[in-house]
């Protein structure tokens, strides 16, 4: 073989480490399989019409959902394999340069390409439903959004086997992240991966923002929305002012590195702290945009399962947005250590101590609503359950390293590291978990098996103190983090054993979880009445899974809680309102060209990631005809006619 | 649906887009302006830097007044509310970012 395409090759592929050649043959075989199974049943337009160019609310929160499983897997992977390295002193399992990669596509993935997507599943899932929508405000821009997620996560996952991933951290900070020490395409990786999912996050907080306000049924005041909207309404508000922030960063320092600008560099008049600043600016707020809907899911469940209406609902909207606007004011308390003074330090300690208020009423909230409750410990209600310690001691800890001066110990040891998991995990991870089980029966029509349920949860939720807990400790006793070797004599090993340990018990507990689905998918409870929870918002009064239009009929709201009233109402013999006569529902046509504008992205990325401009260019144009194709395309929509409708009601067993 | 087809009536009857040719040409005169006091050292450093964040401000204005229809809305005008927000917390990022990088003293980033 000439030198040149020798080189190129290896360069191209990621050699030399057994570790990727196994995950280069499964990725093969995986692949083959799918193509195989598509081809052999005859299931290529099947995917193609039903699922690629959905535009249904309903449909692309299940691939948002799928995606986010898979995403959670292979972070899940990565944190085993670093906590396998760190087990004992002097391990050799992996080489640093590895581990490096490790936990940077370990961090980025779990937050941008796992958190994010779950979060959106259970918007796309939940909302229009709740509010008593049909689809959401712009149905196509939401399609865009879920492809331009699935493609940049797509181009970042696409380091690990072609070209090298990324290696300085998922915070990515120049000058190690800058193009003389940095040289390759890991990076360009991470700030084009992002960049394309992050204009998908953008269009998504606009539309769902969009949605809320103006797609509500009538009579559902903004008030009497269920806890879930708002909680939604407010992680938008900050989506839509934090994105462009990450955005402007990223785009910035893509272009000290390809283009020899010199924002962030050392020399030149640059200044990589800057990129410091702006990462944060957008990083605060990011963990509020992750963590407020797990608070709505907790509030959907704790009324449900405790059959009481939730308790200080108005203090609930109040602390949320208190909390959506409070988020901009804490951004320092992430790199205190840079020493901007004690008047810059002080400032953003106490406003960061301010944010926790809010938080904690909300706590309080939920525990009044459980107060005297008829309470069921179902597998949704389990997750919530065990939300609220570990908040608590997440919350506690979060106070502790505020205190700017204490935060020069912690900073960046492993008690930051335990932190940060507490309410990623126990916040994020708990709530969106409590989520799919509970709406789980919606969108499939079955219920997800409790008893496996409950194994999963105790396995996760057990394992996840033995992992963390003796990090709080160890860090204490001076590990940094982002160390993969340490010596033997510090004192350090038992805790990392025993940390190692937990983190398996939480890999058998994400397995379970995945077994649940699968046995569920075949033994699971069939849910019939549309309402398995005896739920209290609109979502439950439709059949499951609910017909592509939603409601047949916008109902009309006059309380909070809408359906539990229906339901009272029904139960103490009140006279039913005839039901209006059905009419022609509007709706959006499927469409393939958000599919395609995002390859074209894809395309447009990977071209940057190598500098290999001609794919950009390609990319890129194609990007402009599709948005030229859908200025100019007016055949969007479509009207359901009634007699189609009544076919499809009565077939649901509805009137 | 409806009013979106209303308001495309409404705008499509006044004969020739007027707002958006106004708006055109003031926001190019706005960015030629800008283009040309960089590129022709037309002033110190400190004023320049000056001059073009008031000129960027105006270009903000424009095209929210001519293009992005601020003033017009069916029902409550929650998008003025996410722009005063907006306007809060973009003032709190500058200034609070101008503060952070200044290292409390007079080194000047
Ligand atoms: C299965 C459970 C998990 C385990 C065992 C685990 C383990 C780890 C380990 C060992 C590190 C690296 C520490 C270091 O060397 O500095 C780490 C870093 C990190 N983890 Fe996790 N993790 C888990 C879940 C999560 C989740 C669910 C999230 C977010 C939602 C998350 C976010 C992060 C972030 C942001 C970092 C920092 C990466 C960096 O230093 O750039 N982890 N995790
Ligand atoms: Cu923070």
């Amino acid at each position: 073989m000439p030198v040149g395409v020798q080189n190129y090759t290896t360069h191209f592929f990621v050699t030399g480490d057994p570790l990727i050649y196994g995950v280069d043959v499964s990725i093969i075989l995986v692949s083959l399989a799918i193509v195989y199974v598509l081809t052999r049943y005859r299931k290529w337009g099947w995917l193609w019409r039903e699922w690629l160019t959905t535009v249904d609310h309903k449909r692309i929160g299940i691939m948002y959902l799928i995606a986010a499983l898979l995403m959670l897997f292979r972070g899940g992977v990565d944190g085993l394999l670093m906590r396998t390295q760190l087990a004992w002193p002097n391990m050799h399992f992996l080489e640093a340069e590895h581990y490096n990669q490790i936990f940077t596509t370990h961090g980025t993935i779990m937050i941008l390409f796992m958190a994010m997507p779950f979060i959106f599943a259970m918007f796309n899932i939940a909302v229009p439903l709740q509010i008593g929508a049909r689809d959401v405000a712009f149905p196509y821009l939401n399609a865009i959004s879920f492809w331009l997620f699935f493609f940049g996560a797509l181009l970042f996952n696409h380091s690990f086997v072609i070209g090298g991933s990324p290696d300085a951290g998922w915070t990515s900070y120049p000058p190690l992240a800058d193009l003389p020490f940095n040289p390759g395409p890991g990076e360009n990786y991470y700030l084009l991966g992002l960049q394309i999912s992050g204009i998908g996050s953008i269009a998504t907080g606009i539309n769902f923002f969009v949605t809320i306000l103006k797609m509500r049924a009538p009579g559902m005041t903004l008030m009497r929305m269920p806890l879930f909207c708002w909680s939604v309404l407010a992680a938008c508000i900050i989506i839509i002012f934090a994105f462009p922030v990450l955005t402007v960063a990223l785009a910035l320092l893509l272009i000290d590195r390809i283009a020899g600008a010199h924002f962030f560099t050392m020399f030149d008049g640059g200044n990589p702290m800057m990129f410091v600043n702006m990462f944060w600016i957008w990083g605060h707020p990011e963990v509020y945009i992750v963590v407020l809907p797990a608070f709505g899911i907790f509030s959907e469940v704790v009324a449900t399962f405790s059959r009481k209406r939730i308790f200080g609902y108005s203090s609930m909207v109040a602390s949320m947005l208190a909390i959506a606007v409070i988020s901009y004011f804490t951004w320092v308390h992430h790199f205190f250590t840079m020493g901007a003074g004690p008047g810059v330090n002080s400032f953003f300690a106490v406003a960061t101590m301010i944010i926790a208020i809010p938080t904690g009423v909300k706590v309080f909230n939920w525990l009044m609503t459980m107060f005297q409750g008829r309470i069921r410990i179902t597998t949704p209600m389990l997750w919530t359950l065990g939300f609220i310690p570990n908040f608590a001691i997440g919350g506690a800890t979060g106070v502790m390293l505020s205190v700017a001066p204490a935060d020069y110990q912690y900073h960046n040891s492993y008690f930051l590291i335990a932190h940060f998991h507490q309410v990623l995990i126990g916040g994020t991870v708990y709530g969106m978990l409590a989520g799919m089980y509970y709406w789980w029966p919606k969108m499939f029509g079955f219920k997800l098996d409790e008893r496996l349920g409950k194994w999963a949860f105790w396995f996760f939720n057990i394992g996840f103190y033995v992992c963390f807990l003796p990090q709080y400790l160890v860090g204490f006793m001076g590990m940094t983090r982002r160390v993969y070797i340490y010596p033997p004599g510090l004192g350090w090993e038992i805790p990392n054993l025993i940390s190692t340990i937990g983190a398996y018990l939480m890999g058998v507990g994400f397995i379970l979880i995945v077994a649940d689905v699968v046995y569920s998918i075949r033994y699971g409870e069939r849910d019939l009445t549309g309402d398995p929870w005896d739920g209290r918002t609109l979502e439950w009064s439709l059949s499951s899974p609910p017909p592509h239009y939603n409601f047949a009929r916008i109902p009309r709201v006059d309380s909070r809680d809408a359906w539990w009233e229906m339901k009272q109402r029904r139960q103490r013999g009140e006279p039913m309102e005839e039901p209006e006569p059905l009419r022609p529902i509007h709706m959006p046509k499927n469409s393939g060209v958000p599919f395609i504008l995002c390859v074209a992205f894809f395309v447009a990325g990977f071209g940057f990631v190598f500098n290999w401009y001609v794919f950009s260019v390609i990319g890129l144009l194609t990007v402009a005809i599709c948005l030229f194709h859908r200025s100019f395309d007016y055949d969007t929509d479509y009207y359901i006619p009634v007699e189609e409708l009544e076919h499809h009601e009565a077939a649901l067993g509805r009137t | 649906m409806a009013h979106t087809s209303e308001g495309a009536a409404r705008h499509a009857a006044s004969g020739p887009p007027w707002m958006h040719i106004i708006g055109f040409v003031l926001s190019i005169v706005l960015t030629l302006a800008a283009l040309w006091l960089v590129l022709g050292h037309a002033m110190r450093p400190a004023p320049l830097f000056f001059t073009i964040m008031v000129l960027a401000v105006l270009q903000i204005a424009v095209q929210l007044f001519f293009f992005m229809h601020i003033t017009e809305s069916y029902g409550p005008a929650w998008h003025v509310w996410m722009l005063a927000l907006g306007v809060v917390l973009v003032v709190a990022i500058v200034a609070g970012s101008i503060w952070i990088m200044t290292f409390g003293g007079d080194v000047a980033y």
